[in-house]
């Protein structure tokens, strides 16, 4: 991406998240998995909260969700997401575990602004696919419309 | 029998420094003005002294505190993490410390210039909690925008709509108006006004959102039987409670089988457990508004209505005065001052005491909460 989108905030990955990330960086999207019971669990943590176990394994996503709610940020604003406010942050419930709801943007394509969705679109149970994007030396997901 | 926390103590005296969106003094100063006005008010020389409680947000510390203020020997002193939801666990903490005889006079206060000082989200520099490599990349920067997110599917599921909010913002504006102390007090809101705002994170707007404040508070706790010789009447610790859910996230609760139901329903199960009263014996309320929608999703939690009822309560002018349950009654975190909900604690001291500049009759009961949303606390208070 070009300058402004660079300056957005990149993750800064904590021990337990970092898998998550190198992941992203591969274009595919694993959520961290007990080894042991199977549960999914998000944010990534030491152990599973079911049944104890510290093996886990990152279980590949389909990439497919719903829209659970959103937002849409008007300034003041950190200067890189002021320049395209408003925009739309999403929470993705996946298919696979609703109840996991991943923070994202909905966006026409991987590459484009955060504020390149028409907010009319935006809606509440509206079907979304992910796709990374390159900012900052880091692949990041972002959502678009399943069908736009 | 085991030991107990219920009436075992009081709080006798409160204490205020100004509230503006600037003020010219530090945050150590107001403090210490703030502490002491509250010694003051309840007849209590600060050399008698020995608990303290804050929060892990103050930046002013018990050492600089008690040294300032001529503290006697202190025994007991302890801070509550997760910013305004430690506001009533530091009134717990020190109800604990003294009903178990490690202390005999405690100080709780909260001292912040958030005002003039600086937006907490706008430090990049610092990773925030785990949870910030999940959402603030995305542009979930503040918690307007954390909040924002329930809001949005508490209208979405309940049928919740922004006049709801509204009513939540004027109500405190209302008690605002009466309270000579409160940055909005001669500042009316309408609902015009509400609706024609500039958005901050939406569904949220500009008065969905609580002021940015400079100030101080404070208050004192001594065993019941203290209480009882001292100046003012007393205002019993009647029942306390902190809450953290299980498999709480935080502001971003987003991870969990039902982020609408959040640290007020665990709080709540054991304030009331606890309590000889329930929530239809509250007369007033001081609930923990840094945003409208928190409000609602609270009158939910302490049981003052049923799972998604808490909009609909708000008609009618039920938090009004007169109303089913008035809240706020000096203006709240939105309209009187937001420090970290310490304000809401002393107004409910103020209305036992029968002093608010709204008062409720007869007021006897009241409930006060810490912030909803954050691994939080209550206390409820009674004459």
């Amino acid at each position: 991406m070009t300058a402004p989108a660079e300056s957005l905030l990149l993750p800064v990955p904590d021990e337990d998240g970092a898998p998550f990330w190198e992941y992203a960086a591969r274009g595919e999207l694993r959520i961290q998995t007990c080894a042991d019971c199977g549960r999914l669990r998000f944010p990534p943590r030491p152990c599973c909260p079911h049944c104890g176990s510290f093996a886990s394994e990152w279980r590949l996503m389909s990439g497919r969700g719903r829209i659970w709610s959103y937002v849409r940020p008007h300034p003041p604003l950190l200067p890189a997401y002021a320049a395209h406010a408003p925009y739309n942050v999403i929470l993705v419930e996946l298919v696979e575990e609703p109840l996991i709801r991943l923070a994202g943007n909905l966006v026409t394509s991987a590459d484009a602004p955060l504020d390149s969705v028409d907010p009319a679109r935006l809606r509440i149970g509206a079907r979304v696919q992910v796709v990374f994007t390159e900012t900052g030396g880091m692949s990041v997901p972002r959502w678009v419309l399943e069908r736009p | 029998m085991a030991a107990t926390l219920k009436d075992a103590t009081a709080i006798v005296g409160i204490g205020q420094t100004a509230f503006a969106r600037q003020l010219a003094a530090g945050e150590k100063e107001l403090a210490c003005r703030a502490i002491l006005a509250a010694l003051a008010d309840a007849g209590i020389a600060p050399a008698e002294v020995d608990a303290f409680a804050s929060y892990t947000m103050e930046e002013t510390d018990e050492v600089e505190v008690a040294k300032s203020i001529g503290a006697g020997d202190v025994t007991f002193f302890s801070k509550v993490g997760y910013g305004g939801g430690g506001s009533c666990a530091t009134v717990g903490h020190l109800a604990a410390a003294i009903a178990t005889g490690q202390a005999s006079v405690g100080v709780a206060w909260r001292s912040r210039k958030r005002g003039s000082g600086p937006r907490p989200w706008k430090n990049t520099t610092v990773q925030l909690p785990t949870p910030g490599q999940w959402t603030r990349p995305f542009g979930l920067l503040r918690p307007a925008d954390e909040i924002g997110m329930l809001a949005r599917r508490y209208m979405h599921e309940y049928g919740a709509t922004r006049d709801h909010l509204f009513n939540v913002a004027m109500a405190c504006r209302n008690r605002a108006n009466e309270n000579p102390a409160a940055m909005m007090y001669e500042r009316p809101l309408t609902r015009e006004m509400y609706m024609t705002s500039r958005m901050i994170s939406e569904p949220l707007c500009l008065f969905d959102n609580c002021l940015e404040t400079d100030g101080a508070l404070a208050c004192v706790i001594v065993s019941a039987e203290r209480a009882r010789d001292c100046r003012q009447r007393p205002v019993y610790v009647h029942s306390v409670a902190q809450g953290l859910p299980s498999q709480h996230h935080g502001m971003v609760n987003y991870w969990n089988d039902d982020p609408l139901s959040g640290p007020a329903w665990t709080a709540a199960r054991h304030l009331w457990k606890q309590a000889d009263f329930g929530p239809e014996d509250v007369d007033v309320a001081q609930i923990y508004d840094a945003f409208t929608p928190l409000i609602p999703l609270s009158l939910e939690g302490y049981g003052f209505c049923g799972r998604g009822e808490g909009a609909a309560f708000t008609e009618g002018g039920a938090l009004e005065m007169g109303g089913r349950l008035p809240i706020n009654t000096g203006g709240g975190g939105l309209s009187e001052a937001y420090v970290h909900g310490f304000n809401l604690i002393n107004e409910g001291v103020k209305q036992l005491r029968g002093i608010s500049t709204a008062q409720v009759p007869d007021a006897a009961t009241c409930l006060v909460t810490a912030g909803e949303g954050v691994p939080t606390s209550a206390i409820l208070l009674r004459s």
